[in-house]
């Protein structure tokens, strides 16, 4: 369907303003052969942890810097203030737990309705459940996130201010 | 108050704020203390719920932030107060106010005047200490409220802590912030008090097993600026036990910050010896590294040395950085031997001769030495529980001995300290024949006074045991005593007791009869003193001796007698008369011997140079 550049400004507004209008416009795209929903994470959310472990841990000073020309050591001093940080900020917003109790290398049993993205099954997979393997990595969850609260116009794209010493 | 729904309690700490609350049944019993966690900026337009609110206000410039990004949920206030505000000030520190409660105990200085931030630049409209703690509170009120909007604060029974040997104006100062901002009701609690209270709430009667009568408790409380020691005893009354506080320490500006800011020197003059100069931005940042590699050191032990690195300010985080570190050896030595060292318990504090020209500044505590200030607290209070027929000291005791100590405050998590001054005090014990200390546990040492507050508004409900106590002080007032003048000598001063130490909330002291001459229409100022250590004078006892620390100034007191219905100018004799009021804090009136007005004589919070 195309429709013309100017048209589709009266058409923005209506979909922005009539709910009908956009219900319209929606049902009248031809159906595909199976409806697939996709959605978009938030962004904001994004942008503001990203903010968070540059503030506490300057994860994007330490990343957009060139590592070639330093030796291990001056990494390794940068590398604390990062851990130390982003650890920090991290405990501070989000509480993690291990998705398996059982200790790594350890064997383990999965029944057949184990839910397939908590646990990833690799290696030899054949056979029906119960699927018995050795747990190589425990997995993270996060139990809770809890971001800072934003003013109305909070601008989540500034990462760190510019900071000018008078 | 019976429309209270919740018992709440605000530990208005010197660096940081905590508030708990609990809920109270219809017989005025308190449920679990919870934490009320502080929505608080914590970024330009970013609030956060934190534990605690950092006790620090930070005074923008018009343009450094625009309105929306200093917005809190209830309206903008003119000035940040807590964990953004702390954070500003590493960077800005001359807008930073901060131990504005030091500050307000300060007896030298004019409470009420704008004097904070110190080194403000001209264009700070500043703040006085009283302006600041009132703010503290404000904002804790409307995060309430907002939260609360169903029991607002104002009619909750509400309970503020303060340091024990916090003087009656600063008590005052701390009862009036909170009636200003509609908190009539808010009544006070020493802090080691309420440590104690949430020590016995949280073992749920348990404690009775751990205490008994003759028992001694040491609360040392070592908080972020301040270190206030307290003794409570344990008696026996008609088959219960019985709680009697029977003295404080002085008030020692002396606390963990001075501890961080010990390891940063020393690392300074390190790298200092290494060619590497630090500006104060980075001597900042050290201090704060510091903290942490501190906690780190003190909580695993078997680390020898730990890194800290001061980050560079600008986006080239590897090249800029400068990286240092602290050792074992020097932790022990600056910390657990420079704090806490081992003393004898007859060693003195060290004094310094002040320079002549101090500038305004808060009385650091001179000697650092926890040790030794604790030395000579116990020694000074050796009598302090002589009243009580339960605490029996041997004959040859040169200090009182405790039998229990109860840690609280930030610095207490490191154990090192703390095993520290346990040998130190079982040390003094073990050389007068006394058995060793026993440790009381259980305490959160971070959030224990605000649990304790909160938890004594059930107490005063006739809810679980109340600690005696009263007054921590006698009080006098100074006269001249007289005699002919003699050229170039000062008259020598009495001091006249009006109230004596241990005077319950809600009580007069017993009028004593001498006279004082008033003037009527002019302000007449007395000095005033106080004592921690003279038990047993009453009202009208006139010492015209007394030992070096025995009797401490505290700001004058001033009484005016307004004109009505008396001529100006005319002389009237009248009898000074001390009471304690139901919310903690000291009331002196002027009586006049013939009439029967009663006029209230005020404490100067001006202080001595106005």
């Amino acid at each position: 369907m195309q429709t013309h550049f100017l048209a589709r400004i009266p058409m923005a507004f209506k979909v922005l303003f009539s709910h009908k209008y956009t219900q319209t416009l929606l049902t009248s795209t031809p159906p595909t052969a199976a409806t697939v929903t996709l959605t978009n994470s938030n962004t904001d959310g994004a942008l503001q942890l990203l903010a968070l472990l540059q503030k506490e841990g300057r994860l994007l000073d330490f990343i957009q810097e060139d590592v070639t020309n330093f030796n291990d050591e001056q990494i390794g001093a940068a590398a604390r203030v990062v851990h130390q940080g982003l650890k920090k900020a991290i405990t501070e917003h989000i509480t993690l737990c291990a998705i398996s109790d059982t200790i790594e290398g350890n064997a383990i049993s999965l029944a057949e309705n184990f839910d397939a993205q908590t646990y990833r099954l690799t290696g030899n997979v054949s056979g029906s459940a119960p699927f018995n393997g050795t747990l190589l990595h425990k997995g993270w969850r996060a139990t809770e996130i809890k971001l800072p609260q934003t003013m109305e116009g909070y601008d989540f794209t500034v990462l760190a201010p510019a900071e000018i010493e008078l | 108050m019976s429309e209270a729904k919740f018992t709440v309690g605000i530990d208005l700490g010197t660096t940081h704020c905590v508030m708990s609350y609990a809920e109270v049944n219809t017989d005025g019993e308190s449920g679990p203390q919870q934490l009320f966690t502080i929505p608080q900026l914590i970024g330009p337009g970013q609030i956060e719920e934190r534990d605690a609110l950092p006790s620090f206000a930070y005074l923008p410039h018009a343009s450094e932030l625009p309105e929306n990004q200093r917005q809190l949920p209830w309206g903008t206030p003119e000035y940040i107060a807590g964990e953004f505000a702390r954070e500003l000030g590493t960077k800005t520190p001359d807008r930073l106010v901060n131990s504005a409660k030091s500050w307000l105990s300060h007896g030298e200085l004019d409470r009420r005047a704008p004097l904070l931030p110190l080194e403000a630049p001209e264009d700070i409209t500043k703040l006085s200490p009283y302006e600041v703690s009132r703010h503290y509170l404000q904002h804790l009120l409307h995060a309430w409220n907002q939260r609360h909007p169903e029991a607002p604060l104002e009619q909750q029974q509400l309970t503020i802590t303060i340091p024990a040997s916090f003087d009656p104006s600063a008590r005052e100062l701390t009862v009036l912030a909170a009636q200003e901002i509609g908190l009539h009701q808010a009544i006070l609690l020493e802090e080691p008090q309420a440590a104690l209270y949430s020590w016995i709430s949280g073992s749920s009667g348990d404690w009775r097993k751990q205490v008994s009568p003759g028992d001694v408790i040491l609360v040392v409380d070592l908080g972020g600026g301040t270190t206030d020691l307290s003794l409570i005893a344990i008696t026996e009354k008609d088959g219960e036990l019985a709680l009697t506080r029977v003295a404080v320490g002085d008030h020692l500006l002396l606390g963990g910050d001075n501890m961080d800011l010990a390891l940063a020197h020393t690392l300074r003059q390190k790298l200092a010896q290494q060619g590497t100069q630090l500006q104060p931005w980075q001597f900042l940042a050290l201090a704060h590294g510091c903290r942490q590699a501190k906690e780190t050191l003190f909580s695993q032990l078997e680390l020898d040395e730990v890194p800290i690195v001061v980050p560079s300010r600008g986006s080239s985080l590897i090249a800029g950085s400068l990286r240092t570190e602290l050792t074992r050896t020097e932790v022990e030595a600056i910390l657990v031997d420079g704090f806490f060292p081992h003393v004898p318990v007859d060693a003195p504090v060290v004094q310094r001769a002040r320079s002549a020209l101090t500038r305004k500044s808060l009385p650091y505590a001179q000697d650092a030495a926890i040790t030794r200030h604790l030395a000579s607290f116990l020694s000074k209070q050796l009598h302090a529980a002589d009243e009580l027929s339960d605490i029996q000291l041997p004959e040859n005791a040169r200090f009182l001995h405790p039998t229990a100590v109860l840690f609280n405050g930030g610095v207490v998590k490191a154990s090192p300290l703390t095993n520290r001054i346990i040998d130190v005090l079982n040390q003094w014990l073990s050389d007068e024949d006394a058995p060793p200390v026993k440790r009381l546990q259980g305490n959160n040492p971070d959030h224990a006074v605000a649990h304790g507050a909160a938890y004594y508004g059930s107490v005063r409900n006739g809810c679980g045991v109340r600690i005696r106590g009263g007054t921590a002080c006698s009080y006098y007032v100074g006269i001249e005593s007289a005699m002919p003048a003699v050229p170039g000598m000062e008259a020598p001063i009495e001091a006249f007791c009006i109230a004596p130490f241990g005077m319950e909330e809600g009580s007069d002291a017993s009028l004593p009869s001498q006279e004082f001459g008033l003037v009527v229409g002019q302000p007449v100022r007395f000095r005033f003193f106080s004592s921690t250590i003279r038990h047993s004078d009453l009202p009208g006892t006139v010492l015209s001796f007394w030992n070096e620390g025995e009797l401490e100034e505290l700001p004058a007191i001033e009484a005016t007698l307004p004109a009505t219905d008396r001529t100006a100018g005319d002389i009237v004799p009248v009898l000074l008369q001390a009471s304690i009021n139901a919310l903690g804090t000291l009331e002196l009136a002027a009586l006049p011997v013939d009439g029967s007005e009663r006029w209230q004589v005020a404490f100067d919070t001006r202080g001595e140079t106005s």
